[in-house]
């Protein structure tokens, strides 16, 4: 390479570490403003002010889901598998709704740290499988909860 | 290390002559895996346990995004290419690349925001992953509008250039969106190098398609190269002849 090259590739080599570091730090700086959600641990921990709109997103604990049977009024509680809050809201939920599955529900918290949603978006995993293969795991971990049910207590 | 080859490829003869060769074999092979890719994953592939057929989005999404990336990836390449050792055919490339790129962007936030109603709950959520696509479809379009806005060639070139390498930064940060930030957005579910996420009868067709998509950009390209190589070089004893060739042919 020619010397005028080689300058020239060190020009291009700094314009993109230059503007690499640039945006680094921007984004570093704005982390808490790109993340979607909040996580419950950190409503818990009093990171997110009240009367605000927010999103929190976790996973909906098995068993908490409660529907009314008079109107569309329901709540479940979202965890991050360390601590949990409770969500309520009314509308129609997602198809892909389901406990056991993450959810990013966008509303305001209230004293109680319980939130009022005004939107349940499902959060979806990068797995795919077909029904039969769901299927078939399910029945494998049934048969293996009946085979040594104690392990399953916990949660 | 001979890079006589390499060389070979930066003149606009030797480019057209070699380009022409390849052109139809890249043709019919995007067409073939196209072809099979789509049918197999719309018709006959599983569907989904929790989507259900909506999933089958996927066959053009995951292409059509890895597409939009790599192309990108591409214009800062011949944008250092062609500051570095002033080839025009850099240039010829960056600029003919880049609206293809625009279209591989469009199709994924379309497909995606599709994909995203029945399934997320909403067309459009200001994730992470979605945002920063965003901004690849205006990066995009501001190396087209420089491209155009600037009539002196040279100039125009570098600036060109100069735009694709600054918004390079912006593929990382597209990547790794969905590890760095809690998104909406799932991780990544197709890779050329980890295991897939997905069975084999659902995963192949995906593969077949988007291999179908890289050809196909890779003919797209080379169609559009060649004629503005055939324009810019209009005047050289071997473009007007090739002129007169093809015409003579359309008639």
């Amino acid at each position: 390479m020619t010397p005028i090259r080689k300058r020239r590739l060190g020009k291009i080599f700094l314009l993109v570490c230059g503007v690499s570091t640039a945006l680094g730090l921007a984004l570093t700086a704005l982390q808490e403003n790109i993340n979607l959600f909040f996580t419950p641990s950190q409503i818990i921990a009093g990171e997110v002010p009240e009367g605000i709109f927010i999103r929190a997103g976790g996973l909906v604990e098995k068993g908490s889901l409660v529907r009314t049977t008079d109107s569309l009024e329901l709540q479940f509680s979202i965890t991050d598998g360390d601590r949990n809050i409770l969500v309520k809201y009314k509308g129609i939920l997602p198809d892909l709704f389901r406990e056991g599955q993450g959810v990013v529900a966008l509303g305001k918290l209230n004293q109680d740290k319980v939130l009022q949603a005004d939107q349940i978006l499902a959060k979806h995993d990068e797995n795919y499988m077909p029904p039969e293969a769901a299927h078939a795991l399910k029945e494998a971990s049934a048969a293996n909860q009946l085979t040594k049910p104690l392990e399953d207590n916990g949660k | 290390m001979n890079w006589v080859w390499l060389h070979k490829w930066g003149s606009p003869k030797w480019f057209y002559a070699l380009s022409g060769r390849y052109l139809p074999w890249l043709t019919i092979t995007s067409v073939v895996l196209l072809t099979v890719g789509i049918v197999w994953g719309l018709f006959f592939a599983p569907p989904d346990y929790q989507q259900g057929n909506s999933f089958r989005i996927i066959y053009i999404h995951v292409p059509a995004a890895i597409l939009a990336q790599s192309i990108y990836v591409m214009l800062a390449v011949a944008g250092a290419v062609g500051l570095i050792w002033k080839i025009k055919l850099a240039d010829i490339a960056l600029r003919q690349a880049a609206p293809i790129g625009v279209w591989m962007t469009v199709i994924a936030l379309m497909t995606g925001s599709i994909w995203g109603k029945p399934t997320w709950g909403a067309y459009w959520v200001w994730d992470a992953r979605l945002t920063s696509m965003l901004i690849l479809l205006f990066l995009y379009l501001g190396v087209i509008a420089l491209g155009q806005a600037i009539t002196n060639r040279d100039n125009s070139a570098r600036a060109c250039a100069v735009l694709s390498l600054v918004g390079v930064v912006n593929i990382p940060i597209i990547k790794y969106s969905v590890e760095w930030w809690n998104t909406l957005h799932q991780s990544a579910s197709f890779s050329f190098t980890q295991k897939p996420a997905m069975p084999t009868q659902m995963w192949f067709p995906l593969l077949l398609t988007v291999i179908g998509f890289y050809c196909y950009f890779g003919a797209m390209l080379f169609m559009r190269m060649r004629l503005e190589v055939l324009q810019r070089e209009n005047g050289s004893q071997w473009s007007t002849t090739e002129i007169d060739r093809l015409i003579g042919e359309h008639k």
